[in-house]
């Protein structure tokens, strides 16, 4: 559904995306999944003809990004990562804009608007103004104007950016509503990892514009291998990474991060070398991948903190 | 697929576009009160006061009042227009533009259903304006109206589309600001708007000459007073060469314009 070779986005220097070369298959839910800054939007904007890349190309349904970006814009639906519909018109109001600017036939219009808005929950608020609406809402209005058109591939930048907890839940539920009920492929941006976890079928992990690592949810956490362990010592690490159990001792947050095959059987054995004021195990989260892979913590807004205390105690 | 390129379906996308921008004025009186204010404002104010002390080359039988009348109405159509541009700047800064520009609707469109809108906007201006002006004794004939009327929309085609061409160039309303300073006030204060021209000292004339808003001031003077200084077909001809490559500069700093 999209092939993307040897995509390049350049600022001066600055190297935003580097070299991306991936493909997206029919219907799948596929997370880009990275840091602030990690590219992601710029290869959103970039798939959706909003910015010409510096070198490299892709094709998206079938049609080029740079060469036929009318095509291109007929096959797609997309979700900025901050709203954008006009405050001062109703839910309804957007829509109806939108579908015209799509060229949805009259007949079918109104049909059509009804049911977008019927499957993001809308329709009772859908005569009300935008400016009314609470910030979930917002997103929810815009993801049901990406859907006007039934575009073939429908790009989510970010899509709870923003977002309290529980509106957040709100919005992965007609998310997959979507993915259930519409039948398309999904592109989408996060850098929540649990949300990536929840609603995609495979991740490309980017870092400074390059893919990283490319699997299903469950092949990154498996490719780390067995459990994790993490303390607070004040013992030399090494020491621990020559005990014959440990694959593998990493530094993060002030915690030394271990992988055991078995945390259950191993960490008691492990607390019999070191002195540990904080010992705690868990089974690799998304978050560990991505730790292990770039060698920094996804997290950089307070928000991150909900998603790791979730994957912490679950 | 639908055939996205018929002229039809070019315009429902520019009927949308324009619709769009009605509702919006339409909600935002307050707009629309204070940016009729301050034309009424001149016209009383200014108009009276100046107009007590007689200024000596006013044609015969009008005053100063009924003058400066439709340097008034001109005054409030390039405000209102060029200010227009600076819609195009909040459109960017609320993603509005960008969710536009990954729809399949060409540059041109995109300009032309924002132009219209703009110039929706002078004309109810206008019209209001008029509407005072005869209450103060312009005397108006239905084919004066709607020759006003033409040259109103020629006017305020040129210049709304001067302000979105020069919107988009800019990324904050600050910058939109120095718009005001350079564009906006010259062309009002050199339109003759509130002096005849006859008379002028060279350097001024020649300055004159050069704003397209003279010929919309003289013309509107010409269809309400009878009286002007090149005659309503110069004026015309002059106006229709100034909005189309205002429209022009105007298409073309749409289609080089960032969308991201």
């Amino acid at each position: 559904m999209i092939k993307i070779r040897s995509l390049v986005k350049k600022y001066g220097n600055h190297i935003a995306v580097d070299n991306l070369t991936l493909d997206i298959n029919e219907n799948e839910v596929f997370g880009l999944l990275g840091s602030n800054g990690a590219g992601k939007t710029t290869t959103i904007h970039m798939l959706a003809t909003l910015l010409k890349p510096s070198s490299g190309g892709a094709t998206v349904n079938g049609y080029d990004i740079v060469c036929q970006p009318a095509k291109v814009r007929s096959s797609i639906g997309i979700v900025f990562q901050a709203p954008s519909s006009d405050d001062m018109l109703t839910g309804y109001e957007n829509l109806q804009l939108h579908s015209m600017l799509y060229s949805i036939p009259r007949h079918t219009r109104k049909q059509r608007i009804d049911e977008v808005l019927n499957l993001v929950g809308l329709t009772e608020r859908r005569h009300d103004q935008v400016k009314t609406y609470s910030g979930g809402m917002r997103r929810r209005l815009e993801i049901a104007r990406g859907l006007l058109h039934k575009p073939k591939v429908m790009f989510l930048d970010e899509p709870t950016l923003g977002l309290d907890p529980a509106s957040r839940e709100t919005m992965w539920k007609y998310i997959q509503r979507l993915v259930r009920e519409e039948k398309m492929t999904v592109i989408l941006t996060t850098h929540y990892m649990e949300e990536a976890d929840i609603l995609c079928d495979r991740i490309g992990i980017i870092d400074k514009g390059r893919i990283v690592a490319l699997d299903t949810p469950k092949g990154l956490k498996a490719g780390l291998g067995g459990d994790i362990i993490r303390i607070k010592t004040r013992n030399n690490p090494d020491k621990i990474s020559q005990l014959d159990f440990v694959h593998k001792v990493e530094q993060n947050d002030g915690f030394l991060v271990i992988s055991v095959n078995n945390a259950k059987r191993d960490l008691p054995m492990l607390l019999r070398h070191v002195d540990a004021d904080i010992a705690e195990f868990a089974s690799p989260t998304l978050n560990d991948v991505f730790i292990h892979l770039t060698g920094r913590n996804i997290k950089e807004e307070p928000e991150g903190g909900f998603a790791e205390k979730y994957a912490k105690y679950d | 697929m639908q055939n996205t390129t018929s002229i039809q379906d070019h315009l429902a996308k520019v009927y949308a576009l324009w619709l769009r921008e009605f509702k919006v004025f339409l909600r935002e009186r307050s707009r629309l009160v204070a940016s009729t204010f301050t034309p009424i404002l001149w016209l009383f104010v200014i108009g009276s006061g100046l107009g007590s002390a007689a200024p000596s080359e006013l044609p015969p039988g009008v005053d100063y009042q009924q003058f400066i009348f439709p340097g008034i109405v001109s005054m409030s159509i390039i405000f209102t227009s060029v200010f227009y541009g600076s819609y195009i700047i909040w459109d960017r800064k609320f993603d509005f533009l960008k969710s536009v520009m990954v729809a399949p609707v060409s540059r041109a469109t995109v300009f032309v259903g924002k132009t219209l809108g703009g110039m929706t906007n002078s004309l109810i201006q206008a019209a209001i304006l008029i509407a005072i002006g005869v209450a103060i004794g312009i005397p108006f004939t239905p084919l004066s109206l709607a020759q006003a009327a033409a040259v109103v929309l020629l006017m305020s085609f040129g210049l709304t589309s001067l302000g979105l061409a020069l919107g988009s160039y800019m990324y904050s309303l600050e910058g939109f600001q120095m718009i005001v300073s350079f564009v906006v006030f010259p062309l009002f204060f050199l339109s003759g708007a509130l002096f005849p021209l006859d008379n002028l000292p060279e350097w001024l004339s020649v300055l004159t000459a050069a704003d397209p808003a003279t010929y919309g001031v003289d013309a509107l003077r010409n269809l309400t007073l009878g009286t002007g200084t090149y005659g309503v077909e110069l004026d015309l001809a002059i106006l229709v060469g100034y909005t189309a490559a205002l429209g022009a500069f105007g298409v073309y700093s749409f289609a080089k314009m960032k969308a991201v």
